[in-house]
C-alpha cells in the first residue's frame, strides 16, 4: 500500500515508529480526504440552507453520505443520525433512551467491558435514579447469554453491548443478544464504533435497534460519528443538543459536510474493501503472532481469538514489566490498555475482568493493524517486540527463577 | 458568476484553514495516545486551544472544544449547574430549545432593557440563575450591551452565558471586557469549517458538568475524540483574521443599504439604528414575500436567506423579528449577510435583482389596491 505515503512524499517502509495503534485511530485514506476537500472549499454551503444551489449541493452530498453509512449495516438512510462521534453517540443512545422511558422503565444492561463513554454514561443515569447491570464476561472476553436473559426484567429499558472491543477485539454474540432482546421487548444498542468496517453487520439480521458509529476508527476524519436509530419498531430519543431541529429533533446543529462525505466515502471503501481487506489483516495478524509465539514462551494472547476483529492482537508478556515493555518497544507506536485511559497508569479494566492479575494486565500490548500496515512492518515488528522482551527477561530475576522451575506464586516473599 | 450573500449561515472555509485541516488530516495520532503519532496530535491540539484562547483574551485551559456553537450552547445551559434560564427572545434556538427559559423581552431595536433584567433577577432571585444573551443577532446583526447585562446579573450572584457565535470573527471578543463566565464560539461562521466550536470559560476552574461523557477529554468537560482536522482548522481561520480590514465589511453593507434606500422609500431596514454587525443587513420590502423574493434572487443568481438557515425548511416567520414587535413584517424578511469572499460586485448584483423586484410587488400591490 502506497495510498497513505504517496500524499506526503516520505515512503512508508522507512518510516519510524512503526504505527501499531489501529484501534486507537486510523490515518485518514487520502480518497477519503479527497473526497472531503471540495466541501471545504467551493461546496461550502450549508446543507440546511434550503433557499439556494450551494445548500442544495452540501445537502445532496450529506445525503448519499447518509446512505453510504446506512448501507455498511443493512439500514435505511432516514434511520441514521450524524453526531460528532461515537463517544456522543453512545452518550445520546444510552442518555436518550432511558430518559425517553422513563416513566416505565428504569433498568439498563450492559457489560463491564464496555467503552468508557458506555460505562459513564451508566454510571452517571445511575446518579440520576436508574439501576444498572453491569454484566461479567467470561475469560474470553465474551458474554454469557443465559446471565443476560437472566438479568432482563420488564423494567429493562435497554441492553447495551458493544459489537467489538477496543482493546481485546472481541465480537459479541450480536445476532442472539439481538434475538434474545427482540424477544423481551427491549432495545438493543451496540456501541459499534471497532466492529463497522471490519465485519459484517446487518441491523435487521442482528435485531440491533441503535448502533454507534465512528469515522476516525475506520479511516475516516476525526470529529464524525453517527448514530442508527430504528424506525419500525420505532425508537424514541430525548435528544442532548437542541436547536435548529436537524436530524429529525434529535441532534441539532449545522451539519458538518466535509466530514460527513468523509465518513460516508469511508464506510464505502470498508464495505467494498471488506472481504479481501479483512483476509489480508488476518493473515498478517497470524503472521505477527506465529513470529512472536515462535521466538518467546509465556505470552499469552487476551480474548478470544475465534470471535474477533480480524487486525487486533493483545498479548501479556510474562515476567516483563510493563513500563519497561512500552519503552522497549521504542520503534512501535502501540498501546498498553485503551488509548483513552492509557495516559494512566491503572490496568486495564478489560484485562482484569478477564481475569487477568494486575502484572498480567499491565505488561499486555495492544496491537493494532490496519489499511496501511505491511508485511515488511510485521516483520519488523516481531523482531523489535522479540528483541525487547528477550533483553527484558534476561534481566529479570523472576525469569531466572522460572526458568530453574520455581513457581513464583509459591514464593513467600520476606519483609524487609 | 454566483453572488453568495448567506454567510451568517456558513462562510465559505478560508483557504489558509483548509490547508490546515487538510495537513491535519495527515497526521496519524490520537491525541490521546502517549506515543510519538499521538503526542504530535497532542501538540497540534493545544497549538489550536491557544489560539482560540487568544481569540476572546482567555485563557487556554478555559476552552472546551465541542462539535459546534449547538453543542457549546448547550453545554452552557446544562452544564453550569444553574437552575433557573434567563434568555433574551431573540437567542438562537440552540440556545432557547436547551432548557426552559425564562424570557427576557426586547426593544422595537432588538435591545435586552437592563432594567428589565434588573427586575427579572430581583423577582427570581440570582443565586440560582444563569443570564444567557448573545453578543450579536444572527438574523438582524444587532449587538446587546454584554457588559452592562453581565454587571447586573453578576450583582444579584446569577452567571452569565454568551453566543458569542455569530460576533466571533466579526467583532473584537475580551471575555473579561465583556464580562461573562462563558461564551460559545462556532469555526464555520468565521471561516473554519462546520464541526467545531468551543465554549470558552473565564474561568477555567469553572465547574462546567459534561453533557458527553468517556474518556474524559477536554478535562473532563467534553469526552470523545477531539475532531483534531476541525480543530487545526479553526484555529488557522482565527489567526487569518488578524489579516482582513475591519472597514471594508461595513462599506459594502453600507453601501448595499444605501442604494436600496434610495430606490425603495418603502424598504424596512431592522436596528438600522443601534450597534450592528457589519456584515449583516436584515430587511423587508411590504407586499413582497420572503419566500418569493429568496426564490427570485436564486433564478437570479443571487443567494440569500429568508429568516435563519437552521430551521430545516421550515417556513415560520422569525421569532427575532416577532420579538421586536415586527411581526406583520417577519414574512417579508430577509437577511443579506456579506463575508470575506464579497466583492462589491455581489453587491451590485443583489442591488440589481431586489430592487425591480421589489418595484415590481409595489406597483402590483398599488393595482390590486385601486
Amino acid at each position: 500500500m502506497t495510498a497513505m505515503t504517496a500524499r506526503d512524499g516520505k515512503t512508508n517502509q522507512a518510516k519510524h515508529p512503526i504505527y501499531l495503534d489501529y484501534q486507537a485511530t486510523t490515518p485518514c485514506d487520502p480518497r477519503v480526504v479527497d473526497a472531503m476537500l471540495p466541501y471545504f472549499t467551493e461546496k461550502f454551503g450549508n446543507p440546511h440552507s434550503r433557499n439556494h444551489a450551494y445548500g442544495w449541493e452540501a445537502e445532496e452530498a450529506v445525503e448519499l453520505a447518509r446512505e453510504q453509512v446506512a448501507a455498511i449495516i443493512g439500514a435505511d438512510p432516514k434511520e441514521i443520525i450524524f453526531t460528532s462521534g461515537a463517544t456522543e453517540s453512545n452518550n445520546l443512545a444510552l442518555k436518550g433512551v432511558a430518559h425517553f422511558y422513563k416513566d416505565k422503565k428504569d433498568h439498563i444492561i450492559t457489560v463491564v467491558t464496555e467503552h468508557k463513554c458506555v460505562l459513564d454514561t451508566c454510571r452517571h443515569l445511575e446518579t440520576e435514579g436508574f439501576k444498572v447491570t453491569y454484566l461479567p464476561v467470561k475469560p474470553d472476553g465474551l458474554i454469557d447469554l443465559a446471565e443476560l436473559e437472566a438479568a432482563i426484567t420488564d423494567k429493562t429499558a435497554i441492553v447495551s453491548v458493544m459489537g467489538a472491543n477496543n482493546e481485546i477485539g472481541v465480537v459479541q454474540p450480536l445476532a442472539e443478544i439481538g434475538a434474545l432482546c427482540r424477544k423481551k421487548g427491549v432495545f438493543f444498542h451496540s456501541d459499534c464504533a471497532q466492529a463497522v468496517g471490519k465485519i459484517p453487520l446487518d441491523v435487521n439480521a442482528m435485531n440491533i435497534d441503535l448502533m454507534s458509529i465512528s469515522g476516525h476508527k475506520i479511516y475516516g476524519p476525526k470529529g464524525i460519528g453517527a448514530l442508527f436509530v430504528r424506525r419500525r419498531p420505532r425508537v424514541r430519543l430525548q435528544a442532548m443538543i437542541n436547536g435548529g431541529g436537524q436530524e429529525r429533533g434529535m441532534r441539532s446543529g449545522t451539519l458538518p459536510t466535509p466530514l460527513i462525505v468523509g465518513l460516508g466515502e469511508a464506510c464505502r471503501i470498508s464495505a467494498e474493501e471488506m472481504e479481501s481487506e479483512g483476509k489480508r489483516l488476518m493473515a498478517l495478524r497470524d503472521r505477527l503472532l506465529k513470529g512472536v509465539q515462535a521466538k518467546l514462551p509465556e505470552i499469552y494472547v487476551n480474548g478470544d481469538l475465534e470471535h474477533r476483529v480480524p487486525g487486533n492482537l493483545n498479548i501479556s508478556f510474562a515476567f516483563v514489566e510493563g513500563e519497561g515493555l512500552m519503552m522497549g518497544v521504542k520503534d512501535l507506536a502501540v498501546s498498553s490498555g485503551s488509548a483513552c485511559t492509557s495516559a494512566s497508569l491503572e490496568p486495564s479494566y478489560v484485562l482484569r475482568a478477564l481475569g487477568l492479575d494486575a502484572e498480567m494486565a499491565h505488561t499486555s500490548l495492544r496491537l493494532g493493524i490496519g489499511r496501511f500496515t505491511t508485511e515488511q512492518e510485521i516483520d519488523y515488528a516481531i523482531d523489535h517486540i522479540v528483541e525487547a522482551v528477550s533483553r527484558l527477561r534476561e534481566l529479570s530475576p523472576l525469569w531466572e527463577m522460572h526458568q530453574e522451575g520455581i513457581d513464583i506464586k509459591s514464593i513467600v516473599w520476606a519483609d524487609h | 458568476m454566483a453572488a453568495y450573500l448567506d454567510h451568517n449561515a456558513t462562510t465559505p472555509v478560508r483557504p489558509q484553514a483548509a490547508r490546515a485541516v487538510a495537513d491535519a488530516l495527515g497526521i496519524v495520532g490520537n491525541p490521546s495516545s502517549v506515543h510519538g503519532a499521538g503526542r504530535a496530535a497532542r501538540r497540534l491540539l493545544e497549538e489550536s486551544r491557544e489560539a482560540v484562547a487568544g481569540s476572546c483574551k482567555a485563557a487556554p485551559a478555559g476552552v472546551i472544544f465541542t462539535s459546534g456553537g449547538s453543542e457549546a450552547n448547550a453545554l452552557a445551559l446544562t452544564g453550569l449547574g444553574r437552575k433557573t434560564i434567563i434568555a433574551s427572545a431573540v437567542e438562537h434556538p440552540s440556545v432557547l430549545k436547551a432548557a426552559q427559559c425564562h424570557v427576557l423581552p426586547v426593544t422595537a431595536d432588538g435591545l435586552v432593557e437592563p432594567q428589565i433584567l434588573e427586575r427579572q433577577l430581583a423577582n427570581l432571585g440570582g443565586r440560582d440563575a444563569l443570564v444567557t444573551v448573545m453578543l450579536a443577532n444572527n438574523e438582524t446583526g444587532i449587538i446587546q450591551p454584554i457588559a452592562e447585562l453581565a454587571r447586573i446579573a453578576h450583582a444579584h450572584g446569577a452567571l452569565v452565558h454568551c453566543d458569542a457565535i455569530q460576533a466571533g470573527g466579526k467583532l473584537e471578543l475580551d471575555i473579561a471586557a465583556l464580562g461573562v463566565d462563558s461564551l460559545s464560539l462556532s469555526a464555520h461562521k468565521l471561516g473554519g469549517p462546520q464541526g467545531v466550536g468551543a465554549l470558552v470559560l473565564a474561568d477555567p476552574d469553572q465547574e462546567v458538568s459534561p453533557l458527553i461523557k468517556g474518556g474524559g477529554q477536554e478535562r473532563g468537560h467534553r469526552s470523545g475524540t477531539e475532531n483534531l482536522s476541525g480543530i487545526a482548522g479553526f484555529a488557522a481561520a482565527l489567526r487569518e483574521l488578524a489579516n482582513q480590514d475591519p472597514q471594508r465589511m461595513a462599506v459594502l453593507r453600507d453601501g448595499l443599504e444605501e442604494e436600496l434606500l434610495k430606490a425603495l422609500p418603502g424598504v424596512t431596514i431592522f436596528g438600522r439604528g443601534v450597534d450592528r454587525l457589519a456584515n449583516t443587513s436584515c430587511l423587508a420590502f411590504p407586499g413582497l414575500t420572503a419566500q418569493t423574493a429568496v426564490m427570485a434572487l436564486d433564478l437570479a443568481g443571487v443567494m440569500i436567506s429568508a429568516g435563519s438557515a437552521c430551521s430545516s425548511g421550515k417556513v415560520a416567520p422569525s421569532h427575532v423579528l416577532a420579538a421586536m414587535g415586527a411581526a406583520d413584517l417577519a414574512g417579508s424578511a430577509i437577511r443579506v449577510s456579506l463575508g470575506w469572499t464579497s466583492t462589491p460586485k455581489d453587491v451590485e448584483a443583489f442591488v440589481e435583482a431586489f430592487v425591480p423586484l421589489a418595484q415590481r410587488h409595489e406597483i402590483q400591490d398599488a393595482a390590486s389596491a385601486a
